[in-house]
């Protein structure tokens, strides 16, 4: 015999844990005495057996291996022995699995120990069995546990009855053997007995239609009388908790009661007198009342019920939310949750004290009720709602203002009533907590600003105060920053002043102080100081006064080690100091945002355009084109000579984009840009302009080939844009490789393996033609290249000059880089430019086109379109 | 259903752990850690429920402090979250009418008799008893028969009738 083994008892052992003072120690001790352990377990020691199984399962709850142990549970539950046998089922239920095939072995044992004549081991039995029963005990032992529900001691009765719960679940279909025995069960007069059979009627109920049928007839009127009774009964001292009758007792039937009458009338129509009763009478001032009401108030929500009952109910949860104790305001604003979709009206009246609850110490609270506000908010409660939770905002704690922030944001955004209120409200919660507020929150208020045309004024001079007072909240800046940038001429001439506004006086120096302070605060990030570089650009044509001073304030940043600073403080001074007469088409107000086009996004595709934005931290991704893209976007509509686009329809911005890389073309010799920011312009557009529908992986897709390569991404242009746009971007893609790369035009070799097609003049007018040359590969009749030489027949030379063509779906167009641009006068030379076109409609349909040709003639810019639609049908 | 009760210290310690899902050794520690995590970092003055998804999305957690130790109850929405701190309540009674103004090394050095009480009152996850003088009196019977294994029952069981009529 092991002598460590018999020389420590149990106690001695907790004892020596206890002393461990670190973990290393403590392991050393269960070491060793699991190695005693293990030497007893192989010695096959009798005598120590039931205390190394009690070591073992502290040892276990300390969180050691103990699957040595088992076999030793096994062997005390096989001993004759009460006091074996208790430690064994311990063991048993604490360290055995129900996957464990030992387990397989214990059925025997324990099919002996429920017929055992000592009623406690029986009790021992039923407890093991109805805390690991796996499904094949469940099937073997069920009729010895049918029978003990039975027995003559209720003790065991009550055992047996929840053993049996572990049985059904195991084995659902046994569920109909243990019906009956529960419906005698249920007339039992035993507290404790009738507790559990309640509790297996449950789930008798649950896994067994059959089953609840058979209770909602024989047994609702039994149980209704039951609870009638424990509500009347007088004051009974062993089942009492403070003060009141048995609650466990009552909460179980009324659950029982709650399954029963979901969705039967007849079975509801029952329990609605004792429901009431327990609703008026039961005691709310101790815990033990409130349990059995918030119980209550769940059956009255669950059973098919007339009005009357849930107002009742919906009254004790009102009662609940004033309540002290902050566990029955917890679960009311729960039950609550639930109650509203049942009777929405209700729980209305109960806003006041609700939004109370928002304010609570206890956080978990708070967030749930704030839930429950947001649940209750519509459109003819919102404004007062909302204004108590700005309110709040101001006092609440920080860790909470997260989550009331983008709470009030989305109640402001969904039921606001008008724009000004949106506008106001915004404004508010950004000044209370505009650090806490997401990126697509500002964004969408400054789509909001910019329709709100009528408000422009008024908006510009509310965030000019609110800049003065919050500064330290980066949205407010940033918005702030935006609108000054817009709207700063609105500031400076209190233009559209609203009845309600003070007039405040505010010089163009003042605007630009505003701008320069937050250029300049040190918390600033790279967008805030991205967003007021181009705010600056634009104050500096409607501020012609303050223009020298902005130009100093743009050259600071000229040495900013943020590249995207710099290169954008270079340009935009240069813009202030070369471009006077761009610069006031360049920095015309931004178009309208189409609010549809930008929630639309929202929902759909921040994905694809979040992978875009990791090139260029400058784009929101939101595509506002607030900061980089903006002034590049409003040079393209310069350049492409047409006003600018009213709506951001996928249409318009391409034509934008055509617009913008005529723009880089046209600065080839000025202001460079690089290709990575006109590829970043495409992208732009593209993630901005597009309908969602389109904005998927297909715009993700475009993105990468044409950062690849230029030349790959006309295709999917082309197929991306639909057929009646003068969709060139193809050309533009040429011309940025051309402006970039260096990249002279290939000469043009052309290719007479394939038949011959005569030559066709495509196109003339007073002072250009121009003229196809057709020819196909032998293999493949559905592509034809194209080569479209240019001739000049005026007295001027064209500079400048490109071609832009756009076909229909069925077509795919692809252009080759034009062999220069500049097309000299009086048809002295010419250009060519190669188009290959694909036709999938091959014989039915012929090749057509719209062109549209742009030059500069006398540095005057010229613009010709036109229609080829004369090309042979076998082309 | 009641899926666990945990016993732990104020510094962690597990004294009491019963699963009524079986549960790994590790997966048990790592739960008792968890809820430790929780349970300490708490305020004061808040409410005794926890949100809990140790067990799925629908457990919740309720736990009451008596001196120095948390006593924890996980469970489904099969349950009232009110009548679990009532039931709690219950085996704190009993266990101070088993040891006698019980303490925390009370039950440390006892434990498998705490399991004994336990498994009187909860069994399979189920509420068995929910009167302590109950629990105590079968309690007695069981210390009795310990303490003389070779016997029978020594007193034949009173049926206890329906208190309340």
């Amino acid at each position: 015999m092991n002598p460590f083994s018999s020389e420590t008892r149990l106690r001695d052992m907790i004892r020596a844990i206890r002393a461990c003072k670190t973990a290393a120690e403590e392991r050393a001790v269960v070491r060793k005495e699991c190695a005693s352990i293990r030497a007893a377990v192989s010695d096959n020691d009798n005598d120590y057996r039931h205390r190394n199984l009690a070591k073992l399962m502290f040892i276990h709850m300390l969180g050691y291996p103990t699957h040595f142990g088992q076999m030793e549970c096994l062997k005390l539950i096989a001993a004759p022995g009460f006091p074996e046998k208790r430690i064994g089922y311990l063991g048993l239920m604490l360290l055995l699995d129900e996957r464990q095939e030992v387990l397989m072995l214990v059925t025997n044992s324990l099919k002996q120990d429920l017929n055992h004549t000592n009623q406690y081991i029986v009790g021992l039995a039923l407890c093991a069995l109805g805390n690991i029963s796996s499904a094949e005990m469940a099937r073997d032992l069920a009729p010895e546990v049918e029978r003990l529900l039975q027995f003559r001691d209720p003790n065991v009765r009550k055992k047996a009855a929840l053993c049996s719960i572990r049985i059904i679940k195991k084995v659902p279909d046994l569920a109909e053997n243990f019906v009956n025995p529960v419906a005698s069960l249920l007339k039992e007069k035993h507290h404790g007995v009738l507790l559990t059979a309640i509790q297996l009627c449950a789930d008798l109920c649950t896994v067994s239609e059959e089953a609840l049928e058979y209770f909602r007839k024989k047994c609702t009127e039994g149980l209704v009388k039951v609870l009638k009774d424990a509500v009347n009964s007088p004051y009974a001292p062993e089942y009492d908790i403070s003060g009141i009758a048995d609650p466990f007792l009552q909460i179980k039937l009324l659950r029982i009661l709650r399954i029963l009458g979901h969705g039967d009338a007849d079975a509801s129509d029952l329990m609605n007198d004792v429901l009431a009763q327990v609703a008026t009478k039961t005691e709310s001032n101790k815990n033990a009342g409130n349990a059995i009401l918030y119980e209550c108030v769940e059956t009255i929500m669950s059973i098919e019920d007339s009005g009357g009952l849930r107002v009742l109910a919906i009254n004790i949860l009102g009662r609940f939310l004033s309540n002290r104790d902050n566990n029955i305001r917890y679960v009311a604003l729960n039950m609550l949750m639930r109650a509203i979709s049942v009777d929405g009206q209700a729980v209305q009246r109960h806003r006041a004290t609700i939004v109370e609850c928002v304010k609570d110490s206890d956080a978990s609270i708070r967030k749930r009720a704030l839930e429950l506000v947001y649940l209750l908010v519509n459109e003819t409660n919102v404004k007062p709602l909302t204004k108590e939770l700005i309110d709040y905002l101001e006092v609440s704690d920080q860790d909470f203002k997260g989550d009331l922030t983008a709470k009030i944001c989305s109640i402001v955004e969904k039921l606001s009533p008008e724009k000004i209120w949106y506008i106001d409200r915004m404004l508010k919660v950004l000044c209370e907590a505009g650090n806490y507020v997401k990126d697509e929150v500002w964004h969408g208020l400054i789509v909001v600003i910019t329709n709100a045309t009528n408000l422009h004024g008024y908006t510009v001079r509310s965030l000019y105060r609110a800049i003065q007072t919050s500064g330290d909240q980066e949205a407010v800046v940033r918005v702030a920053v935006w609108c000054i940038g817009e709207y700063g001429d609105l500031l400076v001439n209190n233009t559209g002043m609203l009845d309600l506004e003070e007039p405040i006086t505010v010089t163009e120096n003042d605007a630009v102080d505003v701008i320069e302070a937050a250029i300049k605060r040190h918390t600033s990030d790279l967008s805030t100081r991205a967003m007021c570089l181009i705010a600056l650009l634009k104050l500096s044509s409607r501020f012609p006064s303050c223009s020298q001073r902005i130009k100093d304030i743009v050259n600071q940043s000229k040495g900013s080690l943020l590249l995207e600073l710099q290169q954008r403080s270079i340009e935009f001074d240069s813009i202030i100091e070369k471009h006077q007469n761009l610069r006031s088409a360049l920095v015309e107000r931004m178009p309208v945002l189409d609010e549809a086009t930008y929630s639309g996004r929202r929902a759909g595709s921040l994905p694809a355009v979040d992978s875009t934005s990791q090139g260029n931290p400058l784009q929101m991704p939101n595509g506002i084109p607030k900061t980089a893209a903006a002034p590049l976007l409003d040079l393209l509509d310069l350049s492409a000579d047409e006003p600018a686009p009213q709506s951001s329809s996928g249409p318009n911005f391409l034509q934008d984009l055509l617009g913008g890389d005529i723009l880089s073309t046209a600065s080839q010799s000025g202001t460079t840009h690089p290709q990575k920011s006109g590829t970043d312009v495409l992208l732009d557009l593209l993630s901005t302009g597009s309908p969602p529908a389109q904005n998927g992986s297909s715009t993700a897709d475009i993105l990468s080939i044409s950062q690849d390569n230029n030349k790959t991404s006309v295709s999917a242009l082309n197929s991306l844009s639909s057929p009646m746009v003068t969709s060139t971007q193809n050309s533009s893609a040429s011309a940025i490789m051309d402006l970039l790369d260096g990249f002279g035009p290939s000469p043009a070799v052309p290719k007479d393996n394939g038949p011959a097609y005569p030559s066709l003049v495509a196109f003339e007018s007073n002072s250009l033609s121009l003229v196809f040359n057709f020819s196909k590969q032998p293999g493949s009749p559905q592509i034809t290249e194209i080569e479209a030489t240019f001739t000049n027949k005026s007295s001027d030379n064209y500079k400048d000059f490109i071609f832009q063509a756009a076909v229909p779906k069925f077509l795919q167009l692809h252009l080759e880089p034009a062999s220069g641009n500049t097309l000299p006068a009086s048809g002295n030379g010419s250009i060519t430019q190669k188009l290959r076109v694909t036709n999938n409609q091959h014989g039915k349909k012929s090749i057509i086109m719209r062109i549209r040709i742009s030059y500069k003639s006398n540095n005057k810019d010229m613009l010709e379109e036109g229609q080829i639609s004369n090309i042979p049908r076998d082309l | 259903m009641i899926r666990a009760v945990i016993v732990i210290n104020d510094q962690g310690k597990p004294r009491l752990v019963k699963f009524y899902d079986y549960q790994p050794v590790e997966k048990q520690q790592e739960i008792i850690r968890n809820v430790y995590g929780v349970l300490c970092s708490r305020a004061e003055n808040v409410s005794n429920f926890v949100q809990d998804s140790t067990f799925g999305p629908d457990t919740r957690l309720v736990y009451k402090t008596f001196a120095t130790l948390y006593f924890i109850v996980i469970f489904d929405d099969s349950e009232n979250e009110l009548a679990i701190l009532d039931l709690m309540q219950v085996f704190v009674e009993t266990l101070d009418k088993c040891f006698s103004n019980v303490c925390e090394l009370d039950i440390v050095f006892n434990f498998n008799k705490v399991h004994t009480i336990l498994d009187e009152i909860i069994l399979g996850g189920q509420v068995v008893e929910m009167s302590s003088s109950e629990v105590v009196k079968a309690l007695d019977e069981i210390s009795w028969l310990e303490k003389n294994p070779n016997s029978n029952v020594r007193v034949p069981k009173s049926i206890s009738g329906w208190q309340g009529r």
